[in-house]
C-alpha cells in the first residue's frame, strides 16, 4: 500500500519534471526561432524589394519586375566599380597568401626573440577597427609621397586581412603531424619539394578556405578603402555613395546579387575549412 | 638537424617577408600616428612638436569626451543585447538539436549572414526603419499608427538595432564552440545526482561556456567601438560615434594631429579591452583534467 503510494508520488514528480523540461525546451526553441527570423527577415526584405515594381521601398508590394536588374547592367559606373572590386579583392587575396602562409610557418616552426610581439602585431587587425588600419596607413603613404590608388587599397586590405590566413593555416599546421615531412626529407626530397608535394596538399583546404573568406571580406571592405582609395571606387564605396543620397530598388538588386554571390563563396569555404572526419 | 631544417637564403627571404611586412605596414604606421598625435596643428597642415594638447582637448572639450563615452555605452549595449540573443540560439543548436546534420546546417545558416556584406546589412535597416520604410508602412496598414513615424530611424535606437543585428552571428560562433566543448558526462552526472536542469545549467554549462561569451563580447565591443558605417547610415545627430569624429579630422576638418590622438585613444581602449578579456579568460577558466 505504502509502496504503491510512493510509486505514484514518484511518477507524479516525474511527470511534473517532464512537463517543466518540455515547457523549457519549447520556450528556448521559440527564442532560437525568433533570433533566426531576426537574422533572415531583413535579408528576405532586401531580396523581395529588389523585384518589387515600385520606386520607393514601402508596403504593399506592387508586383514583380526585372527592371532594377536591367538598369544595373546598363550602369557604366557600377560595372567599373565591380571590375575594380574584383581586381582589388583578387590581388589582396593573393598578397595575404604570400604573406600569411610564411607567417603561419614562422609562428608554428621557428623560435626567435620578439615572436610573441610579432604574433600579437600580425593578429591585431582581427579585433582592431578597420578605421585605425586605414588611417595609420594613410599617414604612411602621405609621408612617403605615395599617391592613393587601387594599389594602395590592395596593400591596406592585405594588411588588414592577413590575420585570417595566419589563424586558419596555423590551426591546421598544429594538427598536422611532422612525421610525414620528416619522412619526405629522409627519402631525399629537397625542402621545396617537401613543401609542394607533402605539406601544401595537407593544408590545402585551410588555404583555399581562408582565401575565399579573405576575398569576400576584401570585396566588401569599407573603412580601409575609404581612406586609401584615390579616384577609383570599389563596389561597396560606390554603393555607399549612392545610398547616402537615398534608398533605391537598384541598391536592393545589386545587394541581392552580392548576397547570392557571397553566400555561395562562404558555404564553399566553410565546407573546405571543416575538419574532414576520419 | 636534418638538411631540411637548415635555412637557405631563399628560405630566409620567404620567412622574413611577413616580418618585414608587419613592421612596414603595421608597426611603422602605428608609430607614425603616435608621433603625429603630439604635433601642433597649423591649418591646413601641421608642425612637428611634442606637446599633449591634442590629448588634453579630448578630455576637456565635451564635444570629444561625450562622443567617446556615448560610443563606449553603445558598444556595451550592443555586446550585451547580442549576447542575450545569441546564447539561447547557440544553446538550442548544441543541446537541443539531436541530428548532427541539421545542427551543422543551422549553424551554417547562422554564420552565413556574418559574411554577407556588412554594408548591405546596415543598409537593410535604413530601408526598414525609415519614415517611408517597411516597418512604418506595415504599422500604418495594420492601423497601429495613424501616419508614418520618423522615430525609428536616425537615432541611437536605430544604431543599436543595426549593430546588434550585424554582430549576433559573430557572437553565436564562439559561444557555440564553447558549449560544444562541454563534456556531456558532466551534465549526465549532475542529472544522476538529482540536480535539476536549471541548477545544472547555472553550475556547469554557464561557467564552462564563459570563455565563449567573453570572446564574443570582446570582439563585438571592439568592432562596434570603431564602427563608422552604421552611424553614417542610420545614426542621426545624436548618433555620431568616435570613428566618425576621427574620419572628419582627416577629411573636412583637416586636423590630423587631433585625429591621430583620437585614433591612439581608440587603439588604447581596444588593447585594454583585449588584455582585460585575456585576463578574465585565464582566471575564469575551469581546468577539466
Amino acid at each position: 500500500m505504502l509502496q504503491s503510494e510512493a510509486l505514484a508520488r514518484a511518477e507524479e514528480r516525474g511527470r511534473r519534471v517532464r512537463l517543466g523540461t518540455w515547457l523549457g525546451d519549447g520556450t528556448l526553441g521559440a527564442i532560437a526561432a525568433c533570433v533566426l527570423a531576426f537574422l533572415y527577415l531583413p535579408i528576405a526584405t532586401l531580396v523581395i524589394f529588389s523585384f518589387n515594381d515600385n520606386r520607393s521601398l514601402t508596403l504593399p508590394l506592387r508586383g514583380f519586375t526585372w527592371r532594377w536588374y536591367e538598369t544595373l547592367f546598363a550602369n557604366e559606373q557600377l560595372l567599373q566599380a565591380i571590375w575594380n572590386s574584383c581586381y582589388v579583392a583578387l590581388s589582396a587575396t593573393l598578397l595575404t597568401l604570400v604573406i600569411g602562409l610564411p607567417a603561419a610557418f614562422v609562428l608554428h616552426r621557428l623560435n626567435f626573440p620578439g615572436k610573441a610581439a610579432f604574433r600579437r602585431l600580425i593578429l591585431l587587425p582581427l579585433a582592431l577597427p578597420g578605421i585605425i588600419t586605414g588611417i595609420s596607413m594613410l599617414n604612411l603613404f602621405k609621408l612617403l609621397g605615395v599617391n592613393l590608388s587601387l594599389e594602395t587599397v590592395i596593400v591596406g586590405h592585405a594588411t588588414a586581412l592577413v590575420a585570417i590566413v595566419v589563424t586558419q593555416v596555423f590551426a591546421r599546421l598544429q594538427r598536422l603531424s611532422r612525421n610525414i615531412e620528416e619522412a619526405s626529407a629522409d627519402l631525399g626530397a629537397r625542402p621545396w619539394q617537401t613543401f609542394l608535394l607533402v605539406t601544401l596538399p595537407n593544408i590545402r583546404s585551410a588555404v583555399i578556405g581562408s582565401a575565399l573568406l579573405t576575398f569576400t571580406l576584401s570585396f566588401d571592405e569599407i573603412p580601409v578603402t575609404f581612406f586609401l582609395t584615390g579616384r577609383d571606387n570599389t563596389l561597396p564605396m560606390y554603393i555607399w555613395s549612392t545610398m547616402r543620397r537615398g534608398i533605391t530598388p537598384e541598391i536592393n538588386a545589386v545587394g541581392t546579387l552580392i548576397v547570392l554571390f557571397s553566400a555561395v563563396l562562404i558555404v564553399l569555404s566553410v565546407v573546405l575549412l571543416r575538419d574532414r572526419r576520419r | 638537424m636534418s638538411a631540411a631544417h637548415r635555412p637557405g637564403p631563399l628560405r630566409a627571404a620567404i620567412l622574413s617577408l611577413p616580418l618585414v611586412w608587419t613592421l612596414a605596414f603595421l608597426l611603422v604606421p602605428y608609430l607614425i600616428i603616435f608621433t603625429i598625435s603630439f604635433y601642433t596643428r597649423k591649418y591646413p597642415t601641421f608642425l612637428p612638436d611634442f606637446q599633449f594638447g591634442n590629448y588634453l582637448i579630448i578630455f576637456e572639450d565635451p564635444q570629444y569626451y561625450q562622443v567617446l563615452w556615448r560610443t563606449a555605452k553603445i558598444a556595451l549595449v550592443v555586446a550585451l543585447l547580442a549576447t542575450l540573443l545569441s546564447y539561447p540560439l547557440a544553446y538550442v543548436l548544441v543541446f537541443k538539436i539531436r541530428s548532427a546534420r541539421l545542427r551543422a546546417a543551422l549553424y551554417l545558416a547562422v554564420i552565413v549572414p556574418l559574411w554577407v556584406s556588412y554594408l548591405l546589412r546596415a543598409y537593410i535597416w535604413k530601408t526598414i526603419l525609415g519614415s517611408e520604410g517597411i516597418l512604418n508602412s506595415f504599422l500604418v496598414t495594420l492601423g497601429l499608427l495613424d501616419g508614418p513615424s520618423p522615430l525609428f530611424l536616425y537615432n541611437q535606437f536605430a544604431m543599436v538595432v543595426t549593430l546588434t543585428y550585424i554582430f549576433v552571428p559573430f557572437m553565436v560562433m564562439p559561444i557555440y564552440t564553447a558549449l560544444e566543448k562541454i563534456p556531456r558526462s558532466l551534465l549526465e552526472a549532475s542529472g544522476d545526482l538529482g540536480v535539476g536542469p536549471l541548477r545544472s545549467f547555472l553550475a556547469i554549462t554557464l561557467p564552462l561556456s564563459m570563455p565563449g561569451v567573453i570572446a564574443g563580447v570582446t570582439f563585438t565591443f571592439c568592432l562596434t567601438f570603431g564602427d563608422f558605417v552604421a552611424p553614417l547610415l542610420v545614426g542621426g545627430p545624436d548618433g555620431q560615434m568616435i570613428a566618425n569624429v576621427i574620419a572628419s579630422q582627416f577629411g573636412a576638418t583637416l586636423n590630423w594631429p587631433l585625429g591621430s590622438a583620437l585614433s591612439i585613444v581608440m587603439l588604447l581602449v581596444v588593447l585594454a579591452v583585449l588584455s582585460l578579456s585575456a585576463r578574465l579568460d585565464r582566471t575564469g577558466r575551469v581546468e577539466l583534467a
